[in-house]
């Protein structure tokens, strides 16, 4: 590996590749750093804000910043670790998440960051807004309650062409993100499947698939999100 | 309809960075974006529908359905509200007789809220079809619409006067005033186009231009302050196949004004400013990103830019320089506030939502289509051509040490003399409100909603860098208002109409937040509320942007100096209250299963 740099987090001595963007880096290190809109192989885009960590006193969010050399990262500090639990409650209280019948239930990374985090009752009023679900499409379903509009599907799901089946609408706290009526008309299996899978929460539900996998033997049924990168 | 939306993909080059520019014609040319023009603008763009009604659904002068053949948008800012809004509303809503945010059935007038377009000093205001109404009464509201049903063009909607000023020139005709109560050295009448380029420029390298921003030590006047010469030389240094100058003149914050006065009055002092910084920086191509409030001004400027091109001010080989050559075109946003934040102008340059990019990289090295690019404010570019004319140096004698120069403000609210004051940096609010007779002042908003309420106690204060900086917004509240209810609770309002939605924190918190707010305003108030008022407001500063991270300082700053505002709302030896009515909250689903709601202790 060419250009290695040192770097702490949490005062823990890390080693990357300079350019490596933190949250990356620190998954290297066996560090876990809790994301919901970043994935592996898409153009980071801070949008979720859980990943934030804090470097020379100013917050920055880890998927989108890269290492540099000597720099020190504040990541698992009291208020930090508040900051991102008050991130999680915010997103269960401004949709509509019920865990138990949800198709997701155990492989969804909100919920399971909802444990990691130990929320209990989310400190902020419950909203309650109506939201759409639609059912429209051949192959899937979209579902606005439980949507926390990361931009996963937007930015991963394109057809041939590189036009993207979803996208946002309207802006603010009407955010919304859509489908393509016309793509979705002639959207693939596998396509399908995939944007299910990428969505970190049950927004997007392949038709007919729903609780395939018995409970027990979900993603984070056994162990806890963030497991798998601090051994 | 195909042929026109077909000829509008082809005048912009069927490229979908000019996705804007066509958005804007169509709703102009039809009043919205048919399904049809949807399809057809996706098809040619290689863009999937929704792609193209993410833009759309972003600005709020787009929209996929008619607004009318006359939309009129009445601005709903808090000095709109101070100065009659809610007359000229309820006018409007009787005269046409339809609730605002809806359109008439025949399809004439709809009605419709804005956020502060700019005019605060001669409020109530109003756009219709991209003319500024200003100084509305009900009877002018009356008139206005009597005249639109009896079929009357827009010019001849106006029988007021035309404002003071260029606002009288033939390209402008515009009803608005500039009000120039202080004129320093950009609004000085000394100023004589091209004379910086043609005599002083000839002499100078790119380098000397930028040592001598450098050495004024001028930061940027839109509200940030980043050092001007330093945004220049990064740039400049920057390695990219073009090299662009944008002028950030989206001025949103409500209660700004000041760049609306700085394009009537003196475009040409901005244009030959941002001319000289493409000269620094090694860029040729200059945008102008105006917001669509100013629409109004569209010929007007077009017509100063092809004066500037004929007295070879613009174009090539500018003032004999070789290879000294530079063109400015004006790019419209559509109504987003956080398009003022300067990578979300980027993003909307290239025909997308004003979503703010995460940084770094900055603009200086990646930018407008991923170029090198600098993005500075109206009056920044004016002043730069000042310092070059007289040198650094001469222009640190103004303002103090930290903050050189003169500062633009557009004041508002209950004064006397509202309008743009031009003063020396390290003013403070007493002289101030001296300066424009404010009498009985309440408090004094710093720098629009994302500043900060300041009172009597801090009228001592100097406007400055270090101490209240300020882009230029000064709003004056006398005793009479209401602050929680008729400023904060707006200004929130305003914050949470805005965001763009990206982040998780400025999308939910603002709501969160004003909903908290409104506990307290119905009397449902406890002490703790007060507490969590504080502390929630700490998770926005873990946003993307400006916008999200100042959306709660109306209630953080108006809690930490007005604390007594709030206390004195809050129920007495209560300690808990959920903030609902459980009554009225099952009021709905009673009906519904024919049960009358009966509660004890009610």
């Amino acid at each position: 590996m060419a250009n290695l740099i040192k770097f702490k987090i949490d005062g823990r001595e890390c080693m990357a590749e300079a350019g490596t963007y933190i949250v990356e880096a620190a998954r290297q290190n066996g560090i876990f750093i809790p994301t919901l809109c970043n994935m592996k192989g898409l153009h980071p885009k801070g949008a979720c804000r859980i990943c934030t960590v804090r470097i020379n006193g100013r917050l920055m969010t880890s998927c989108t910043t890269p290492v540099t050399d000597g720099i020190e990262i504040e990541s698992e500090s009291a208020d930090i670790t508040e900051l991102r639990k008050s991130i999680i409650e915010l997103l269960f209280v401004s949709g509509n998440h019920f865990c138990p019948s949800c198709e997701k239930s155990g492989n969804c990374e909100l919920q399971a960051l909802g444990y990691l985090y130990q929320m209990m009752v989310p400190r902020y009023p419950y909203d309650f807004p109506l939201k759409d679900v639609d059912a429209s499409s051949p192959k899937i379903i979209k579902d606005q309650n439980r949507c926390i509009l990361c931009k996963r599907c937007i930015k991963s799901i394109k057809d041939e062409n590189g036009r993207s089946f979803f996208a946002f609408h309207s802006r603010g706290n009407h955010l919304e993100v859509v489908l393509d009526e016309e793509l979705a008309a002639n959207m693939t299996d596998e396509l399908a499947e995939l944007a299910m899978n990428n969505c970190p929460v049950g927004s997007i539900l392949v038709k007919e698939k729903g609780f395939a996998t018995p409970i027990g033997k979900r993603k984070f049924d056994n162990q806890p999100i963030g497991s798998e990168i601090e051994g | 309809m195909e042929q026109i939306v077909l000829s509008i993909i082809r005048k912009y080059g069927s490229d979908a960075n000019r996705l804007m520019d066509m958005l804007i014609d169509l709703q102009e040319q039809f009043g919205y974006i048919s399904r049809q023009a949807v399809a057809l603008l996706a098809h040619n763009l290689g863009l999937s529908q929704v792609d193209v009604e993410q833009t759309i659904t972003f600005y709020h002068f787009l929209s996929t359905k008619p607004r009318g053949k006359y939309a009129i948008y009445l601005n709903n800012s808090a000095v709109a509200y101070m100065f009659g809004r809610q007359a000229i509303k309820e006018a409007f809503e009787k005269e046409v007789g339809i609730a605002f945010g809806q359109v008439t059935d025949d399809g004439l007038i709809g009605l419709f809220d804005t956020a502060c377009i700019g005019m605060n000093d001669q409020e109530p205001a109003a756009i219709i079809n991209n003319k500024v109404f200003t100084r509305l009464t009900p009877y002018r509201v009356k008139e206005i619409v009597r005249h639109m049903r009896q079929g009357l063009s827009l010019d001849e909607l106006v029988n007021e006067s035309y404002g003071d000023g260029k606002n009288q020139h033939p390209q402008l005709k515009a009803m608005v005033s500039s009000n120039i109560r202080r004129k320093g050295m950009i609004l000085s009448d000394l100023y004589s186009m091209g004379k910086v380029t043609k005599e002083i420029l000839p002499g100078m390298s790119p380098e000397a231009v930028i040592a001598e921003i450098k050495h004024s030590h001028i930061r940027g006047r839109g509200g940030a302050g980043f050092p001007t010469g330093f945004k220049w030389e990064f740039c400049r240094r920057a390695k990219g196949a073009k090299h662009y100058v944008v002028c950030n003149a989206d001025e949103g914050e409500p209660g700004t004004f000041k760049d609306r006065v700085i394009l009537t009055e003196k475009p040409e002092l901005v244009f030959e400013g941002m001319a000289i910084a493409g000269y620094a920086i090694g860029g040729d191509e200059g945008i102008l990103y105006l917001r669509y409030e100013y629409r109004y001004m569209k010929n007007y400027l077009e017509s100063v830019l092809q004066h500037m091109r004929d007295e070879k001010l613009l174009g090539s080989n500018i003032a004999g320089i070789e290879g000294f050559n530079f063109d400015i075109r004006i790019q419209f946003g559509a109504g987003a506030y956080v398009c003022g934040e300067e990578s979300a102008l980027l993003e909307s340059l290239e025909g997308k939502r004003g979503e703010p990019r995460d940084k770094p990289p900055f603009p200086v090295e990646k930018g407008y289509l991923g170029q090198p690019t600098i993005i500075n404010n109206v009056e920044t570019f004016a002043t730069a051509v000042r310092i070059i004319e007289n040198g650094g140096e001469w222009f640190t004698q103004f303002g103090t040490e930290d903050s050189t120069g003169t500062k633009i403000l557009s004041i508002s609210g209950d004064c006397m003399f509202p309008g743009v004051y031009e003063v020396n940096w390290g003013f403070n609010v007493e002289d101030m409100l001296d300066m424009v007779g404010a009498y009985d002042v309440q408090a004094v908003q710093v720098g629009g909603p994302s500043g900060t309420l300041i009172g009597p106690a801090e009228f001592h204060r100097t406007l400055g860098y270090s101490d209240l900086s300020t882009g230029g917004s000064m709003i004056i509240f006398g005793k009479q208002r209401n602050l929680l209810k008729d400023v904060v609770l707006n200004f929130m309002e305003f914050f949470i109409d805005e965001s763009c939605g990206s982040c998780s924190t400025c999308r939910n918190m603002p709501q969160v937040m004003r909903n908290k707010l409104l506990k307290i305003l119905k009397g449902k108030g406890v002490t703790s509320d007060l507490a969590d008022l504080q502390n929630w407001g700490k998770v926005l500063h873990a946003s993307r942007c400006g916008l999200g991270q100042t959306a709660a300082n109306p209630i953080v700053s108006s809690l930490k100096n007005f604390r007594h505002l709030y206390e004195d709302l809050l129920q007495k030896d209560v300690e808990f209250d959920q903030g609902f009515d459980l009554e009225t909250s099952v009021q709905g689903s009673c009906k519904y299963v024919g049960r009358i709601p009966k509660f004890h202790n009610h």
